[in-house]
C-alpha cells in the first residue's frame, strides 16, 4: 500500500510493538503475559510491516522460513519438559534456578518455544494470504 | 514407567520436528517416518504391557495437583486404542512411501501426519475434558491441512463441509463443557464421575451429556449427521483416506464410550436409549446407502457409517459384554476398513480406476491382491473365523442377552447387507472379465511394488490372527468392559495419584 503516513507509522509502531511482545514474553507466567499473547503482538507487527512493505520484504527481513521457526519453537517448548525428567518428576514439570535476584526456570523455555511457535504460525498464514 | 504415558504423544511430534527442521529429501523423510513409526509401536506396546500389569497409569502432567492439573489416564481402553494407532500409522507411512507425491510431500505430509498421530493419541489418553477439546481441535487442524494440501481447488468444497461439519461439533463441545464447568467446577474426568452425581439440576447434567452426544455423533458419524464423510473420503489421497478411515471416526467413538461410561451414567433411560436409537439408524442407513454406490471409496465410506453403528450400539446396550466386543469391533473395524482402503488404491493401479464398471479381471492378473482384498472384505461382513464373525457375533450376543431381540436381528441383517456389497466388490473388480474402454488404451499391468502389497498383507495376517486367537483378545475384552461398566478403579487411580 503507497501511503506515507502508515509507512512512516509502521517504523515507529514494529519496534515498538516487538519490544512490548518481548516485555510480555518475559512477564509471563508469574503475571498476565506470556509466550502466546506475545507471539500475537509481534504478529501483528510483522503485519503490519507486511501491508506497508509487502510480503517480499518481510520474507527477506525475517531470513528464516516461517516453518522453522514454529518448528524450532515446538522442539524448544518440548525440550523445556526434559529437565524434570531428570530431576524424577513427570514430564513438564516447571524447575527453577536463582540467579542472584532473578529466578529463571523451564516455564520461561517453555514461553519461548510457545512464542516461536506461534509466532512462526501466524507469519507463514499471514505470508500464503499476502502472496496469493 | 509414567514417561510411557507421555511418548505416544511426543514422540511423532518429535519426528515431525525433525523432518522439517533437516529438511530431508524425498527417501529420506520417508525413511525418517517409518522409523518414527515403528518407535511409537515399540512405546505403545510397552504401554499395553504396562497397563495390563498395573490396570490403569496416571501421569499428571507438569506435577499439578489434582483438580487443576491435566493428567494423562491409560486404562486398557486407552491403551489398545493407542496401540491399534500405532499399527495403523506404521502401515500407512510404510505404503506413503511409494504413493505420496513430491509435491504433497513438500506441503508437509509427513509432518502433518504426524501430528496428527500425536493428536489421535492425545485424545485417548487424556482424562481432562478440555483437554480432550484440544486434541480434537488438533485433529481436526491437521487433517484439515492433510486435506488441502495438493490442488486445494478440487478438494476446498469437500474439505470445507468436513471443517464446517467439525466447527459445528467444537461449538456444541464447548458449550457443554461451560455448562459442565458451571455444574461441577471441575473438569477432570474422573472427578466428574463423582460431581455429576451430586448435582441437583439433573435436567440440566442431561442436556449437557446430549449436547456432547451431539458433538461426538457428528465426530464419528452418527445417523443424522454423517453426511460430511462420504462427501470427503473418496476425494483423499489412498494413504491419506486410509488412515482418516481407520483413526478419525473412531476417536469420536472412543470419547462417547469414555464419556458415557465414565461422566454420564446417572440418566441412562434417556442417554442410552438414544445412542441406541441413533446407533441402529446408523447401521441401517448407512448399508443401504453403499448398496446404491459403484465407487469403490463410496462404498467403503457408507460400510464406515454402518460399522461405527456397531460400535455405538455395543456402547448403547451398557453391559460388560456389550462394551467388550465393542472393543473388539473398534480393534477390528480400524485394521480392516484401513486395509481395504489401502486396498482400493491397488485396485486404481492395477486397473487405472476406482469406479467399479470400469475395473475387472484382477482374480485373473493379480493373484495376491485378491487375497488382500477377500480377507479384510469378508471379515468386514463377517465371515468367520475371520476377526469381524467375533465383533459382530460379540454384539449381536450382548443385544440379546440383554433382551434387545430387535436389536440382535437388525444388526444381523446390517451384516448381511454388507455381504452383499463386499460381494459386488468382488464380482465386479476381480471376477468379471475386464471392460476395456474402447478409445482408452490398455494399461500396462505393472506388478504392485512390495512396499505397497507389504503393508495390506500384515494386515490382512492381524485380521486373521485377531480371528484365530480370539481367546486372548476377548479376555482381554472383558477386563476393558468391567473396567468402563465400574470405573471405580480409574476413579482410584487418578484421585489417589493426586
Amino acid at each position: 500500500m503507497q501511503s506515507i503516513i502508515l509507512k512512516t507509522a509502521t517504523r515507529l509502531m514494529v519496534g515498538l510493538m516487538l519490544v512490548f511482545a518481548v516485555y510480555l514474553l518475559l512477564r509471563g507466567h508469574h503475571e498476565p503475559g506470556g509466550g502466546f499473547v506475545a507471539a500475537l503482538v509481534s504478529g501483528t507487527a510483522f503485519a503490519l510491516f507486511a501491508i506497508t512493505e509487502g510480503p517480499a520484504q518481510l520474507r527477506r527481513a525475517i531470513r528464516v522460513r516461517p516453518s522453522v521457526i514454529a518448528m524450532t519453537g515446538l522442539a524448544v517448548a518440548a525440550a523445556a519438559g526434559f529437565p524434570a525428567l531428570f530431576a524424577g518428576m513427570p514430564y513438564l514439570t516447571g524447575i527453577w534456578w536463582k540467579i542472584g535476584e532473578i529466578s529463571l526456570g523451564t516455564p520461561l523455555i517453555f514461553d519461548v518455544g510457545v512464542f516461536l511457535a506461534v509466532l512462526g504460525a501466524i507469519v507463514s498464514l499471514l505470508l500464503a494470504l499476502e502472496e496469493n | 514407567m509414567n514417561l510411557l504415558l507421555i511418548l505416544p504423544i511426543l514422540l511423532p511430534m518429535v519426528m515431525a520436528m525433525i523432518s522439517v527442521l533437516t529438511g530431508l529429501d524425498r527417501a529420506r523423510s520417508g525413511m525418517l517416518a517409518v522409523f518414527g513409526a515403528l518407535l511409537h509401536l515399540c512405546a505403545s506396546g510397552f504401554l499395553l504391557a504396562t497397563v495390563v500389569d498395573h490396570q490403569v497409569l496416571v501421569l499428571w502432567m507438569g506435577n499439578w495437583p489434582a483438580p487443576a492439573g491435566i493428567c494423562l489416564v491409560a486404562d486398557y481402553l486407552s491403551a489398545a486404542m493407542v496401540l491399534i494407532t500405532s499399527v495403523i500409522y506404521l502401515a500407512v507411512m510404510v505404503y506413503s512411501g511409494k504413493e505420496i507425491t513430491p509435491h504433497q510431500r513438500r506441503s508437509g505430509y509427513y509432518p502433518l501426519m504426524q501430528f496428527l498421530t500425536a493428536a489421535i493419541c492425545g485424545a485417548f489418553l487424556t482424562g481432562d475434558l478440555f483437554n480432550l477439546y484440544v486434541w480434537f481441535e488438533l485433529i481436526l487442524m491437521a487433517s484439515f491441512g492433510i486435506m488441502i494440501m495438493e490442488n486445494p481447488g478440487s478438494r476446498l468444497t469437500s474439505a470445507v463441509k468436513y471443517v464446517t461439519m467439525n466447527l459445528l461439533s467444537t461449538v456444541f463441545l464447548i458449550m457443554a463443557i461451560g455448562l459442565i464447568y458451571g455444574l461441577t467446577g471441575t473438569l477432570n474426568m474422573a472427578d466428574l464421575h463423582e460431581k455429576v452425581a451430586q448435582v441437583d439440576n439433573t435436567a440440566l447434567v442431561t442436556g449437557a451429556a446430549l449436547l456432547l452426544m451431539m458433538a461426538f455423533a457428528i465426530k464419528s458419524a452418527l445417523f443424522p449427521l454423517f453426511f460430511w464423510l462420504p462427501a470427503t473420503y473418496h476425494t483423499l489421497p489412498v494413504p491419506v483416506a486410509a488412515f482418516f478411515a481407520g483413526m478419525l471416526t473412531k476417536v469420536g467413538v472412543y470419547a462417547l464410550i469414555r464419556l458415557f461410561t465414565l461422566v454420564f451414567v446417572t440418566d441412562v433411560a434417556v442417554t442410552h436409549t438414544l445412542l441406541m436409537v441413533m446407533a441402529v439408524l446408523t447401521m441401517v442407513s448407512g448399508v443401504a446407502a453403499a448398496a446404491s454406490q459403484m465407487d469403490i471409496r463410496r462404498i467403503l465410506s457408507f460400510h464406515i457409517i454402518s460399522q461405527v453403528g456397531y460400535m455405538v450400539l455395543g456402547l448403547a446396550v451398557f453391559t460388560p459384554l456389550a462394551l467388550a466386543g465393542t472393543l473388539v469391533y473398534l480393534i477390528h473395524h480400524i485394521i480392516v476398513k484401513a486395509n481395504l482402503f489401502l486396498v482400493s488404491g491397488l485396485i486404481q493401479r492395477a486397473t487405472g480406476s476406482f469406479d467399479l464398471k470400469q475395473t475387472g479381471g484382477l482374480y485373473q492378473t493379480h493373484g495376491l491382491l485378491s487375497l488382500g482384498f477377500f480377507i479384510p472384505a469378508f471379515s468386514l461382513a463377517g465371515f468367520p473365523p475371520l476377526s469381524g464373525f467375533w465383533a459382530k457375533l460379540l454384539i449381536i450376543y450382548a443385544c440379546l442377552e440383554a433382551g434387545h431381540y430387535f436389536l440382535g436381528a437388525t444388526a444381523a441383517v446390517v451384516g448381511l447387507m454388507t455381504v452383499f456389497s463386499m460381494i459386488k466388490i468382488w464380482t465386479e473388480a476381480f471376477w468379471k472379465k475386464k471392460a476395456l474402454p474402447v478409445d482408452s488404451p490398455v494399461e500396462p499391468l505393472v506388478d504392485i511394488p512390495f512396499q505397497l502389497m507389504g503393508p495390506v498383507l500384515c494386515l490382512c495376517l492381524l485380521t486373521v490372527l485377531i480371528g484365530v486367537f480370539m481367546e486372548p483378545v476377548l479376555k482381554f475384552a472383558l477386563v476393558a468392559g468391567e473396567q468402563l461398566m465400574s470405573p471405580h478403579q480409574y476413579v482410584l487411580a487418578v484421585k489417589g495419584g493426586g
